[in-house]
């Protein structure tokens, strides 16, 4: 029996939308009040997916210990309360919630192995949120 | 194709416990969950059925049968009860999220006239849920 299980943490972080290969002009028309010098800030959700067939011993696709556990030493704990413009992985590409939530899908997709990673969705605001499911997967 | 979704929430109490595995091991793999008085959630409980949009009513499904069936089937048997000792599935099983998300397929996916069962999806709390999309 394979089940899906979804979980949802919370982190805070700046960033500001600026691309090096535009310019100011540029910058301002593409990314406005987010090209803004000093950053901003949000409060992310970031929504995990996992599935797998559930243990018949536990009832479970996995623990949620082990979820938890890695999602807050990889994930939050490395970004929140962070200025993304200031951490490596974007050093050369913008901080979008695009390039972040692919960035999350990587971590988890490399360093989790007690479930199969089927998505990451990432909400900047309540009104916005973007899905990966990795290069070569559509989303169901 | 079109796809409808109906929601519908109930209370419900659980502890998670395997007699095959030791004290130590049921606290260490279960936490808090394993606290044998139990403790209770507000589940919220979707439900995804998939059709043609018929053309004379318009309609994918009979909604008032939809909920019909699922007060009956899930409702009723579910809401203000303790699951592992009033839900005959959780007699010999633990109720897990997944476990519950399956069971309720089970219960739904023979008695749904017309449209077919797309998805369960069940909440223990809004930051954590379970989807069941069937054996494919």
């Amino acid at each position: 029996m394979k089940a899906h299980l979804s979980r949802r943490y919370l982190f805070s972080a700046s960033h500001r939308l600026h691309s090096a290969a535009m310019s100011e002009k540029e910058n301002q028309s593409t990314y406005g009040k987010c090209n803004n010098p000093y950053g901003h800030g949000h409060n992310y959700i970031v929504e995990v997916t996992v599935s797998g067939p559930v243990d018949e011993k536990t009832g479970m696709v996995c623990n949620l210990t082990d979820l938890d556990g890695f999602m807050e030493r990889e994930v939050l704990s490395r970004y929140g309360h962070e200025n993304l413009n200031a951490m490596e992985e974007f050093a050369k590409e913008v901080p979008t919630t695009e390039n972040l939530c692919i960035q999350i899908y990587e971590i988890v997709h490399r360093g989790f192995h007690f479930a199969h990673l089927e998505r990451v969705r990432l909400e900047e605001t309540m009104m916005n949120s973007f899905e990966y499911a990795g290069e070569s997967q559509a989303l169901s | 194709m079109v796809y409808l979704t109906r929601k519908a929430e109930f209370s419900a109490s659980h502890y998670y416990h395997n007699p095959d595995f030791t004290p130590e091991e049921n606290r260490r793999i279960f936490g808090k969950c394993n606290n044998p008085n139990g403790h209770g959630h507000n589940y919220t409980l979707e439900v995804t059925v998939k059709g043609e949009v018929d053309p004379r009513s318009g309609f994918v499904v009979d909604l008032k049968q939809l909920k019909e069936v699922m007060h009956r089937e899930v409702l009723d048997a579910m809401d203000h009860r303790f699951l592992n000792k009033e839900v005959p599935e959780f007699l010999h099983q633990i109720p897990t999220t997944e476990n519950l998300a399956i069971a309720i397929w089970q219960r739904l996916v023979s008695k749904l006239e017309h449209a077919k069962l797309h998805r369960v999806r069940v909440y223990e709390t809004t930051d954590l849920f379970v989807d069941y999309y069937g054996e494919a």
